[in-house]
């Protein structure tokens, strides 16, 4: 969906934040891949993984171009059409740089943990030093390299801080079972991620 | 008309056993008439099996024996299309019901004289009951897809719901599980005008060699604008005027004849219509939609009609489609889920309403080729 970061199809070739999802998927595992763009971690967790990798997309283009890989992908909203899928049909359900992009986001997190016993939801961070450097001297809404597009087109439309999505978790009860953090496409300590990471990826559970 | 269709189907073959239907009632004998695509591979897996809607039949990529016009999906069937003569063995047959060789009203009983009304009322899975009796005597035992769009779709849900072992892929296309009481509502349109027709006689008219033509046209003409979209019908034909016969210029003539294109244009569908189709099958066939209902056949849950199947499916709907929306395609999606199955669907835009699975879509021609070219 929101896809600054988005690598060539093909394989070795994942956005980061999407070889971290791929490397840690159990092998032979059931997975959801929600806002599934192109299809390029479901192909990778079929090939690597020995995945079943179902896709659901909002884009009818790139729902088209996941078929004609021979991906099974749905045309859906993960705002409305998350709700037909019944209770742990997938071992995982993954949503990669889309919660900030729906209305609901605590709803869709508590979808993917619904369908999926367990769930990857990973994001850019909005209190990643730049982007506060950004609003506290510019005083403007932060244009940078993960967040690049003008506040009045953006698809993001819930801005979300490492430490908002810690409380959102914990006030929910669902477990936090890892955590990832990337600073451009290297991963980078827990210590002060909230200040210091530009991309978080978390792993949980209920 | 049914008998210029029996001398022009290709390939015929006879059920070796009766047909029984879901009527409790059973059809005997039963001929099939289909035409075939691209070569069978030796261990008979490279099969696709279309379905064709209500009034298709099964000249999908040669010409029209009566009308000589091309085939209904040549622009999808073919060597290199999307639906790969080169690769994969295509069969398309007329269903039980119709008239274009396959044993329907106009067909002889056994006493001699057409069936007429004494044909029995078919549904959609009777008329796949026929299509798994014709692949059983051509000896495929699974094909790799069943494809259809409208009255196909339906045939293709039923065939993979019914036959789940039968097909390893499912593609559906602008269709349904259950017809909706607006499509009931709009075949009895049709049905009342081909049945208040003096010359259908009560369905036995084949001897007069003149049916209900006027009947037909005008429900051929009711059907045709469900087929299109408002502005499909904006862009065609506006408000203009049709020129005379004569070559003067079109104007109104304060009158009821033909004055604008978009009235030229349906009654001359209407018309067409009648020499290529028999009005019995017309209604035998759209009660066999209206009684379609997947669910109701699995205790009124669509997902049962899935539960356990290996089949992959994909089904694709059309924005601009109102006969056959989106939201149906969804309600199957939405079972396919619940019942586990491996699915994809698509709405893809298009301006040309229900008749867009029929016509110029590429973006229809990229999820074919990929659903069909895909082999997990």
């Amino acid at each position: 969906m929101t896809s600054s970061l988005r690598a060539p199809s093909g394989a070795g070739a994942l956005r980061p934040d999407l070889a971290i999802i791929a490397a840690n998927v159990a092998p032979g595992s059931r997975v959801l891949d929600v806002g599934c763009g192109d299809g390029d971690l479901m192909a990778a967790l079929q090939r690597d993984r020995n995945a079943d990798a179902r896709g659901m997309e909002l884009d009818s283009a790139s729902v088209a171009t996941c078929v004609s890989r021979g991906l099974s992908v749905i045309q859906g909203d993960a705002d409305v059409d998350l709700a037909d899928y019944p209770d742990h049909a997938f071992d995982y359900a993954i949503l990669s740089q889309t919660l900030q992009t729906t209305r609901r986001p605590d709803l869709v997190l508590e979808h993917l943990l619904r369908i999926g016993r367990k769930a990857f939801v990973s994001f850019p961070n909005f209190a990643h030093w730049r982007v506060r450097l950004s609003l506290l001297w510019g005083g403007r809404m932060p244009v940078t390299r993960l967040l690049p597009v003008a506040w009045y087109e953006t698809p993001n439309i819930h801005h979300v801080t490492v430490d908002d999505f810690r409380a959102l978790v914990a006030t929910r009860g669902i477990v936090l079972e890892r955590a990832w953090f990337l600073n451009g496409d290297r991963e980078t300590s827990a210590a002060a991620a909230n200040f210091r990471a530009e991309h978080a990826v978390f792993l949980m559970s209920r | 008309m049914a008998d210029a269709a029996l001398l022009h189907a290709s390939k015929r073959l006879t059920l070796p056993d009766p047909l029984p239907l879901d009527s409790g009632q059973s059809l005997a004998p039963v001929e099939i008439a289909y035409e075939t695509y691209g070569e069978l591979n030796a261990d008979k897996s490279n099969a696709i099996l279309v379905c064709h809607a209500l009034t298709g039949d099964q000249f999908l990529a040669s010409n029209h024996p009566i009308t000589g016009k091309p085939g209904w999906w040549v622009r999808m069937v073919g060597p290199g299309k999307p639906i790969d003569t080169s690769r994969f063995h295509v069969i398309c047959a007329n269903v039980i019901g119709s008239c274009m060789g396959s044993t329907g009203p106009a067909s002889l009983a056994v006493d001699g004289a057409p069936h007429a009304m004494r044909f029995p009322v078919i549904t959609i899975r009777d008329m796949v009951r026929g299509l798994v009796a014709m692949l059983d005597a051509l000896g495929i035992g699974s094909l790799h897809a069943v494809v259809g769009g409208s009255m196909g779709g339906m045939q293709a849900l039923s065939f993979a719901s019914h036959w789940p072992t039968r097909t390893r892929a499912a593609l559906v296309i602008a269709s349904a599980a259950r017809q909706s009481a607006q499509n009931i509502a709009f075949h009895e349109v049709g049905r009342q005008a081909i049945m208040a027709d003096p010359a259908w006689e009560n369905g036995d008219y084949y001897a007069s060699g003149k049916g209900p033509e006027k009947g037909l046209a005008v429900a051929r003409m009711a059907a045709h604008i469900t087929y299109l979209s408002e502005q499909a019908m904006h862009e065609k034909f506006g408000r203009r005027l049709q020129d005379r016969p004569d070559g003067t210029r079109g104007a109104k003539t304060f009158g009821f004849d033909a004055d604008f294109q978009v009235e030229s244009y349906l009654r001359h569908q209407g018309l067409a219509f009648t020499d290529r189709f028999d009005a019995n099958s017309y209604l035998y066939i759209t009660r066999a939609m209206d009684y379609f209902d997947l669910a109701e056949e699995h205790g009124g849950k669509l997902a049962a009609a899935f539960a356990g199947t290996r089949t992959r499916f994909c089904l694709v709907s059309f924005d601009t489609d109102w006969l056959y929306p989106t939201a149906e395609s969804r309600s199957v999606v939405h079972a396919l889920n619940a019942a586990g199955a491996a699915v994809s669907f698509v709405e893809l835009s298009a301006p040309f309403g229900h008749d867009s699975f029929l016509l110029d879509v590429p973006a229809l021609d990229r999820v074919v080729t990929g659903f069909l070219g895909a082999d997990r």
